[in-house]
């Protein structure tokens, strides 16, 4: 990485992601843990490489997986298995048994045959509901029909339901979640990364209609490209398309799927099943209150727009150089942040307040402590990593009675 | 899968891998394929010979099968490699492994019944030194010009080219020399199964280094012989034998280090059609050695001229195949670390162009 992020800018950026709807203790745990997980990290395996070829502007804040997260998993399982530690595989908890807030056992169907799972305590890692279309349609309404799932459909969020039923405090919204702008054609699920559309901020994104509807130079893309989810979400069909020049094609990592090309804006229109007259219209008024400054992709620069709305704060250039290119855009849902409330222990809250003696929760599970709404790039790892790692120590400290 | 043409489905991981990147520090052909947007024939038989086949981005691959995209990088550059040494090997590539059986054999019938009997160790007098300079010294001009026009139709499938300065040269050859790709920065390729090992790199040092050996061994002969008249055989402890026993130490634990590993490999990863030209391979260099190592030890019995024939059939069997069997795989391999460093000094260049 280059350069230093400190604690204070990391707390600054996640405040003003969040809009203040985060645990600032929680918070600053995992920021100031994250060089001594690393280094953990380091010790199980985990390798790291420089920011990879043609990402934006996150050497300075992003670490990336030598091979991604696969890799790391990889080496966290050969790191388990090392130590002699047995992982059940195809098995999904079923059921949980807890009395007075402390976990008896869980019932889990192990290749299909159910198993009853006892233990003197236990770290709940099992991930959101973003998978589950039934449960998004109950937050957003029909409009989840149209969402894209980035990661696994076993995604469900059975455990979520099962310990918030169960008396698990709940924290945060139904409706938040970590939802970028994904490329439209991406398989329902499990399109990863490379669905991913970094061209935005270098053109316009226009709706159905055929208009614009949010700034697309706002701020540095890792502090924005996870509002477009929610945005296009927000849009008519839950669809839009971002339209670039053949001026910027080179600056941003292809997509996995072609652009559609074509060389007017009208044809383009016309391919895409857009209105060409409110398209045309719409990179003509965009055109025309374009301000000259030097386009520099790598800051913020004072290429603008003036008299527009919404406006394009930075990196407006006229979109006037054919072949004009387009890439349809859907919701792309990461994951979800409605949560079990944990303390920094990171013991899992149960009504009144009352922390449980045995249960922990980690990861995704327990996101949304922290992030209320908004999402910094690679957070989600941070709070994974850090929370992960107490919520470990605490159940086995209380698994070896050497705490309460 | 199979019935795919390897260049379409090549082209089309490509695409998938390009817009990922996070195998980009794994090894030369992350790189080199995100210096490109399209993938032609000539890109993709530059990285499938680029590719050492160490197999971390199958593990590390979120799309591997049973994900719809169904991403197998090293099976897909595999099954392009080895159409593209039979595309540009002269005059024919050969995959299966009877050909080469089948030469091993005759030429060693051939030896034992043109070889006449003697013993004592003076191997001229049971193959006069006249026939053995001629067989192999034509066998070598051969071979050296086929080498020649295969790495030509290499270097020259991708015209963009452009005069090679001595630091790329420099940059290749310690790629060659240690296996650098197949390293994974120390920690070891995945091979035979996902947890990392340098055994695979290890052994074929050992392969690599023993041929080596055994080729510096016979020429240190032939300068004793030719220059300062001294004859063979040569006492134990002589340059000559000492590096001909080591290499051929070499290309018997190699090779055998190397079947052991193929017979735990993950099959998942390899194109089943290369067993031929890789057995055949495998068991050209072991016997070449073995039969060396014999002769060494049995060369004062009467067994001598019956080994020395046997000895230089096989010598001779991986001799003539090595235009057109897997031995190619380090002339093409190494033509592609070398257009690698080429590009990589120009992308650099580049880059600091911009910054400064």
């Amino acid at each position: 990485m280059t350069d230093s992020y400190d604690e204070e800018e990391y707390w600054t950026d996640l405040l003003r992601v969040t809009g203040g709807q985060t645990d600032e203790h929680l918070a600053r745990i995992a920021i100031r843990s994250t060089p001594e997980s690393m280094v953990w990290m380091k010790r199980q395996g985990a390798r790291f490489q420089p920011a990879l070829g043609g990402t934006l502007h996150l050497g300075r804040t992003n670490a990336f997986f030598l091979g991604g997260g696969k890799a790391l998993m990889n080496a966290y399982y050969q790191a388990a298995c090392r130590r002699g530690i047995q992982i059940l595989y195809n098995a999904e908890v079923m059921a949980l048994a807890m009395r007075g807030g402390k976990f008896e056992s869980a019932t889990a169907l192990v290749n299909g045959v159910p198993a009853e799972l006892r233990a003197k305590a236990v770290v709940f890692a099992s991930g959101g509901f973003e998978a589950n279309i039934e449960w998004l349609k109950e937050a957003w309404g029909e409009a989840a029909e149209n969402f894209l799932i980035r990661g696994t459909p076993f995604n469900t969020g059975r455990v979520l339901k099962l310990l918030l039923d169960g008396g698990a405090e709940q924290v945060g919204d139904p409706k938040q979640c970590h939802a970028v702008a994904i490329d439209a054609r991406a398989p329902k699920f499990d399109g990863g990364i490379v669905t991913r559309l970094d061209c935005l901020p270098l053109g316009i994104v226009v709706n159905r209609e055929g208009v614009r509807f949010y700034d697309e130079g706002e701020d540095l893309w890792p502090k924005r490209y996870a509002i477009w989810g929610r945005l296009v979400a927000e849009q008519p069909g839950q669809i839009a398309w971002s339209i670039i020049d053949s001026k910027v094609t080179g600056r941003f990592i292809p997509s996995v799927f072609p652009a559609i090309r074509a060389n007017s804006i009208r044809e383009l229109a016309v391919e895409l099943g857009l209105p060409a007259n409110q398209v045309e219209s719409t990179v003509q008024h965009f055109n025309a209150s374009v301000r000259a400054g030097n386009f520099d992709h790598n800051v913020l620069d004072d290429c603008r727009t003036e008299g527009l709305t919404p406006p394009k704060s930075h990196w407006a250039q006229a979109i006037d150089t054919p072949p004009f290119l387009a890439y349809p855009l859907r919701p792309g849902i990461t994951f979800t942040y409605l949560s079990v409330q944990v303390r920094e222990s990171a013991r899992m809250v149960m009504q009144e307040g009352k922390l449980s003696p045995n249960m922990f929760a980690a990861g995704e599970l327990m996101a949304g402590n922290i992030l209320g709404k908004g999402y910094l790039a690679g957070f989600g790892m941070t709070i994974g990593t850090v929370y992960g790692r107490i919520a470990g120590k605490g159940a086995a400290r209380v698994a070896d009675g050497s705490a309460g | 899968m199979s019935q795919t043409d390897p260049l379409v489905e090549g082209d089309r991981l490509m695409t998938i891998c390009n817009s990922c990147r996070y195998c980009e520090g794994f090894c030369a052909v992350f790189p080199a394929m995100e210096r490109r947007l399209q993938f032609s024939e000539a890109d993709l038989n530059y990285l499938a010979n680029l590719c050492h086949n160490c197999s971390e981005c199958f593990y590390a691959c979120q799309y591997a099968p049973p994900h719809e995209f169904a991403v197998n990088v090293p099976k897909v550059l595999a099954e392009i490699r080895v159409k593209s040494y039979e595309k540009y090997s002269w005059p024919v590539f050969i995959r299966g492994a009877w050909v080469f059986s089948a030469l091993a054999i005759v030429f060693t019938a051939l030896a034992l019944v043109l070889t006449p009997r003697t013993s004592g160790g003076d191997f001229y007098a049971a193959v006069p030194h006249g026939v053995m300079v001629g067989i192999f010294g034509a066998m070598g001009l051969l071979v050296l010009i086929a080498w020649g026009i295969g790495l030509a139709r290499f270097w020259t499938e991708d015209r963009t080219g452009r005069w090679l300065r001595f630091s790329e040269f420099s940059k290749a050859l310690k790629d060659v020399l240690t296996l650098a790709n197949l390293s994974s920065h120390g920690a070891g390729c995945t091979y035979p199964n996902e947890r990392h090992s340098q055994a695979r790199r290890v052994f074929h040092h050992f392969a690599f280094y023993g041929f080596l050996l055994c080729f510096a061994s016979t020429s240190v002969a032939a300068a004793y012989d030719n220059f300062f008249g001294w004859k063979a055989p040569y006492a134990y402890l002589s340059l000559p034998v000492v590096l001909g026993t080591l290499g051929g130490i070499g290309i018997i634990v190699g090779p055998l280090g190397l079947l052991a590993l193929r017979m735990r490999r993950d099959g998942r990863i390899v194109d089943p059609a290369q067993d031929g030209m890789d057995l055949s391979f495998i068991g050209l260099l072991l016997a070449s050695g073995i039969t060396g190592l014999a002769l060494l030890a049995l060369r004062g019995t009467a067994a001598m001229s019956s080994l020395l024939a046997i000895h230089l059939a096989v010598v001779l069997a991986l001799f003539v195949t090595l235009p057109f069997g897997k031995f190619v795989h380090g002339i093409y391999r190494s033509a592609a670390l070398l257009r690698n460093a080429s590009e990589q000094r120009d992308s650099d260049q580049r880059k600091n162009s911009r910054e400064g």
